[in-house]
This record gives C-alpha cells, structure tokens and sequence, in this order.
C-alpha cells in the first residue's frame, strides 16, 4: 500500500503572513542554537584564563558583536512571545469544572519571564 | 495550519524505521530547550551584548576571578549545561522540521541524523568545555 503524500510548493510558507511568521518562528531556533554555541565559546575562553578572557571581552565590545546580539535578541524575544503564547495551548490547566482562561496562564509566564530576566541579570551583572 | 504540513510523518522519525515510542523523547528535549530558550537565553543575550560590553555595572563585575568562580561551581556548571545544551535540541527538532517543510522530505533519514546529530555532538562538546572548566 502507497501512503498519500499531499503535493504542496516549497514556497507555501510565502503564500501567507501567518505561514511567514510560523517559519520565522522556526527559524529562531537557529539563532538561539548559535548562541549557545557562542556560550560554549565563552566558557572555553574563561577556562584558558584571565588573557584568553579579556581578549574575548574586549571583541565582544565591538560594534559588529553589538549588532549580531541585536540581531539574536529579537529573534529570541520572538521565540519567547510566541512560545508563551503556545503555553495555554499545550497545558491545559482545569480547577474543577472550570478551566482556567489561557490569558491567565499566558500571563504567567510573561511574569516569571521578567521576574527571573531581572534577578538573573542582578545577580550576574551587579556585584 | 494543518498538522499534515507540519509534521508529516511524525511517528516515522526521519523516514527510518525506528519504535513509535522514539519521538517522546526528542520531543520533550523540544519541549524543554524551547522553555529554557524562553526563559532564559534573551536575559543573556542583553548581559553578553548590552550591559557586559557597555559596563553598565562596572567593570568589576565580569573581572575574571568573579565570572570565573561563579561559573567553575558545580551546580551553576549543571545549570549552565541545562542553558546551553537543552535549546540544541530545540533547534535540532525545528531545523529538521524546517528542511521537511521547503522540500527535502525526500532525504529525511539523513536530516534527523545531521540534526539530532549536531544537538548531541554540541552536548558531549559543552559537557567537555564545563567539566575542563576549574
């Protein structure tokens, strides 16, 4: 037996603003995996020591670092709204009969986002 | 969007012939690098590109001997690994789906290789990187 395979152009994704911005969803995965990579980076660099450090310090000062972290961020940004925004979706939370309104679980999210970004970045960046 | 598009094929991982109860797994690495990327990887990204590079706080607070202490303990070690390894997987479950949706379903078995591929390469390389770090 032959599954049926439906036939579709491998532009399909152009044909629509909400096929567009699911792929540019998908595509922020790719963004977000090259930073970690940028982070296995830094590690190796601060395992070298102090000169090794410094000098990545120093490059990650450069306009061009700037400007691809600008770039990163937005694309992780939009990964986050939109999983967030997915969140309701998948769990399915229920008290009683009632279930709970996915703006609320969505909220919360949001919430612990801004919460945790801002003791993360005390933590870190404050001594 | 129909899930036809989406994921055709879901419970054929990559067109190889593996059990139906593989794709649980990857699917929850999925799920638990899109958290983690959610969460946590924008905040870094202002501190790397933004607060760091503009000394913000000062230049005391990424000196060596304080990034280097704070990163060398061994539960940040294991968080850190968690950050870095768990959105590897999310790309590697998107990126895949990606080359499926514009048009290379045909070669699937050797995309989930080179994707799944690379999220596990890219662990045993950050599990080394962190371990060496001390």
């Amino acid at each position: 037996m032959k599954s049926y395979v439906r036939r579709y152009p491998n532009t399909w994704w152009l044909n629509k603003s909400s096929y567009f911005f699911f792929m540019v969803r998908e595509f922020t995965s790719i963004f977000v995996a090259g930073y970690c990579v940028f982070l296995v980076y830094f590690i190796y660099k601060l395992s070298q020591g102090p000169d090794a450090y410094y000098a990545l310090i120093e490059a990650l000062k450069s306009p061009l670092s700037i400007a691809l972290h600008v770039i990163v961020f937005i694309f992780a940004v939009y990964h986050s709204i939109t999983w967030f925004k997915l969140t309701p979706k998948i769990m399915i939370l229920r008290i009683g009969e009632e279930q709970i309104p996915s703006f609320l679980i969505s909220g919360a999210n949001f919430f612990a986002w801004v919460v945790v970004s801002a003791i993360l970045a005390w933590i870190i960046s404050v001594v | 969007m129909g899930g036809r598009v989406r994921y055709p094929g879901l419970d054929n991982l990559g067109g190889i012939r593996m059990s139906k109860s593989n794709e649980p797994i990857w699917w929850s690495l999925f799920a638990a690098g899109g958290v983690v990327s959610a969460i946590f990887i924008p905040i870094f990204i202002v501190i790397t590109g933004l607060i760091l590079p503009s000394s913000l706080t000062g230049e005391e607070a990424f000196a060596f001997e304080r990034i280097h202490e704070a990163a060398a303990h061994p539960i940040v070690r294991l968080l850190v690994f968690c950050l870095i390894v768990f959105p590897l997987f999310t790309f590697a479950h998107r990126f895949r789906s990606i080359l499926a949706d514009v048009g290379l379903m045909k070669i699937r078995p050797v995309i989930s290789v080179f994707c799944y591929g690379f999220a596990i390469f890219g662990t045993i390389i950050t599990a080394v990187v962190l371990w060496n770090l001390s």
